[in-house]
């Protein structure tokens, strides 16, 4: 069934859903995309962010958001620690780093989310603000606010990140690192200080999109098996390390996921967002705006 | 009797004695082994109805045990997957060597095992699996839900849907087995009625958000829902539901989503549920009370706090606790584990259960589905005590557990108090 109204509807619903995949995306555009950490566990830390939100949400009855904001220290200390501990096990010992990181990882996420279990139970978990439940009616159109409030934060989140990397002293290091880390190393600069920072940003980052996680849907411990596809698809799509990138490939397939859904079936919609990846990598390898 | 005798013979009687209490206390228990989801995406379920069975264990356990020796149970996580359970169904079989089985819970986990079961000629308690011996076949397979008839759950949903004049049905159904099963019947069952599907969607999985869809069902204009789901996408779609609103023209929403009879997500959801007509296994409603119910209850709900799962436990558990009453039933009767003895046991009598009365047909299904459709009234907001009440989930089908009357249609049953 096709109508202009399911069509319009449609990319409203695709671009709202796009931005939250760009906010959850985006910290594994700098630990992998950037720092070319075989970041796994990057959805796990994403559900354990929206956990921390939802306990300070049950027992302080502090807004999601706020929530959000106040855990992001701690997941930057979380990234901080982690990367040291993953670059003294593996990336200082030899040329298979990557290879053995992706075992790492991959076991940091099942401790996550055997931790995860234990203090909270199997059971899903929601939190509640004023905005979520409600939608905005526009004519015969109705906007969920909790996806407008998420479209927001995520639209501000990238943004920021994309001016703090490409304007700052540190967002500059961050990308030279990425890009010629014996070059820094000449220059009197230590890299492993430098990605030991921005993946504590990249993690850091996660606390914000933990919040818009659990505002868009309830959470569970096994969360992350859903996202870790997605994230990695708007990564590679985007073109590794680009921020701008992530935003508008995560657009693109939040817009086709929804049209799909909409007005095709619902079934179609992860074959097509991996068909238009393979599709997108087949005419620029490098992704839309890699070099 | 001289004084050497005496003694003798006391000795004698306290060494026999000795001895009888030995080898009482030396005889093997009676292992019941399984596998269970403990991580993944049935969990919830899987640990709620675990607990439910441990129960019955402790109770049969402080009772002296099943043909005098103590019952234990081998259990294994298997993740929620159905490429686990083959494997550990073997290992049950042929390391733990195990005397009985009873099945993992829910149909996704249940269905791969049925060959092998049937294979070796096993007794297997199903655990609130759906349909999964309709191909297999297996004659010593006795499902513990009370589902009945494979077509039941969307006879009654439809039905109930067609009485309150629906003509045209929407089907909303997630791309796993037990869904796939459920929807399969309702479309069979549609056309019998002569109601057109004017909406049918499989959904993957990995969903996580359901405006466009609802948005799409809204425009084929249905007047009945029928939606089989899972616990994650059945909050999501009722959240979507909320926001997006399905229109006056649906009579009826609901039908098949798992996951609305959990204390947590029902907490979760609150006041969306209302209206919302889903299928449930049990509820506190006055039609619902069996001998031995509350006591279960009472000894479950104790526990489940300190476990951390379902504290109403009102889905599953009780269920899970039949399955042991059945065995319990079927070995004090035969005084045998033979598995032929015990299937020939379980098929040819009505057994007596904290969930009432259960008979199985040929199929090893219930003869009489005692799966009822009830509908949210009045549900507030983050109260789980409030579902601990009759009258929160009112019984609308099958006639004879009825407790209230459907409100119709769907959107004036949400604003109803």
């Amino acid at each position: 069934m096709f109508s202009l109204d399911l069509l319009r509807d449609a990319v409203v619903l695709g671009l709202l859903l796009g931005c939250f995949y760009a906010a959850v995306s985006v910290g594994l555009s700098i630990s992998f995309g950037l720092l070319d950490v075989p970041q796994v566990a990057h959805p796990a830390f994403l559900v354990l962010a929206s956990y921390c939100v939802f306990l300070c949400n049950d027992r302080y009855e502090i807004d999601p958001l706020v929530a959000g904001l106040l855990i992001t220290p701690l997941f930057f200390l979380l990234g901080f620690i982690t990367y040291r501990l993953y670059y003294e096990t593996f990336e200082k010992r030899g040329s298979d780093a990557g290879v053995r990181g992706i075992a790492f990882f991959f076991g940091i996420a099942f401790i996550i989310e055997v931790l995860i279990i234990l203090q909270f139970g199997v059971d899903q978990q929601s939190v509640t603000a004023s905005y979520i439940g409600k939608a905005w009616r526009i004519g015969d159109m109705r906007i969920p606010i909790r996806q407008l409030v998420a479209f927001a934060v995520a639209l501000l989140l990238t943004v920021s990140l994309a001016t703090y990397l490409s304007k700052t002293f540190m967002g500059r290091a961050i990308r030279a690192v990425a890009q010629d880390e014996e070059g820094l190393r000449l220059m009197g600069a230590n890299p492993v200080r430098i990605k030991q920072f921005a993946f504590g940003i990249a993690t850091a980052v996660l606390g914000i999109a933990g919040a818009l996680l659990i505002i868009v849907a309830p959470v569970e411990p096994t969360l992350d098996r859903v996202y870790i596809g997605r994230t990695f698809c708007v990564v590679v799509m985007a073109g590794l390390g680009s921020i701008t990138g992530t935003l508008i490939a995560a657009l693109i397939l939040g817009v086709a996921e929804s049209i799909v859904l909409t007005l095709y079936g619902a079934s179609w919609a992860p074959a097509i967002s991996f068909a238009m990846l393979l599709g997108i990598l087949a005419v620029r390898p490098q992704g839309l705006l890699g070099r | 009797m001289n004084r050497r005798n005496l003694f003798g013979w006391a000795a004698a009687v306290v060494v026999l004695g000795l001895s009888s209490v030995a080898s009482a206390e030396e005889a093997p228990p009676i292992k019941i082994g399984m596998s269970m989801p403990q991580t993944g995406g049935l969990a919830a379920g899987g640990k709620a109805s675990l607990l439910g069975i441990e129960v019955w264990r402790d109770d049969i356990n402080a009772k002296g045990g099943l043909l005098g020796r103590k019952v234990e149970l081998v259990v294994y996580d298997d993740k929620s997957s159905a490429s686990e359970t083959p494997a550990i169904y073997s290992k049950l079989l042929d390391v733990d060597k195990v005397d009985l089985l009873f099945a993992p819970y829910a149909t996704v986990p249940t269905a791969p095992i049925m060959p092998l079961v049937k294979d070796r000629g096993k007794l297997l308690i199903g655990n609130f699996s759906f349909q999964v011996n309709s191909k297999v076949h297996h004659d010593m397979w006795f499902n513990n839900a009370p589902w009945g008839p494979a077509d039941g759950w969307a006879t009654s949903f439809l039905g109930l849907g067609k009485k309150s004049g629906g003509k045209t049905i929407a089907l909303l159904s997630a791309d796993q087995e037990f869904a796939q099963n459920l929807i399969t019947t309702a479309r069979e069952v549609a056309k019998r009625m002569d109601m057109p599907v004017v909406f049918d969607q499989v959904y993957p999985p990995s969903t996580v958000e359901f405006s466009s869809i609802i948005r799409a069902m809204n425009a084929a204009k249905p007047d009945i829902v029928y939606v089989a789901s899972y616990p994650p996408d059945s909050a999501a779609i009722l959240r979507a539901v909320n926001e997006i609103g399905v229109g006056d023209n649906v009579k009826i929403f609901g039908g098949a989503m798992v996951g609305l009879q959990f204390a947590s997500v029902m907490q979760n959801l609150g006041s969306l549920l209302n209206g919302v007509v889903n299928y449930n296994s049990w509820l506190p409603e006055p039609s619902m009370n069996y001998p031995g119910t509350k006591e279960f209850l009472e000894k479950y709900q104790k526990r489940a706090v300190e476990a951390k799962v379902d504290p109403l436990g009102f889905y599953l558990p009780p269920y899970g606790y039949a399955m042991g009453q059945l065995i319990e039933q079927a070995v004090n009767a035969t005084k045998s584990l033979d598995d032929k003895t015990l299937a020939k046991y379980l098929r040819e009598h009505t057994h007596q259960t904290i969930v009432g009365p259960i008979t199985f047909s040929e199929d090893g299904e219930w003869k009489e589905s005692a799966t009822v459709e009830a509908q949210f009234h009045n549900i507030k907001d983050k109260d789980i005590d409030q579902f601990r009440l009759a009258g929160k989930q009112v019984i609308v089908f099958p006639d004879r557990l009825k407790t209230g009357d459907l409100v119709t249609p769907f959107e004036a049953a949400r604003n109803s108090k």
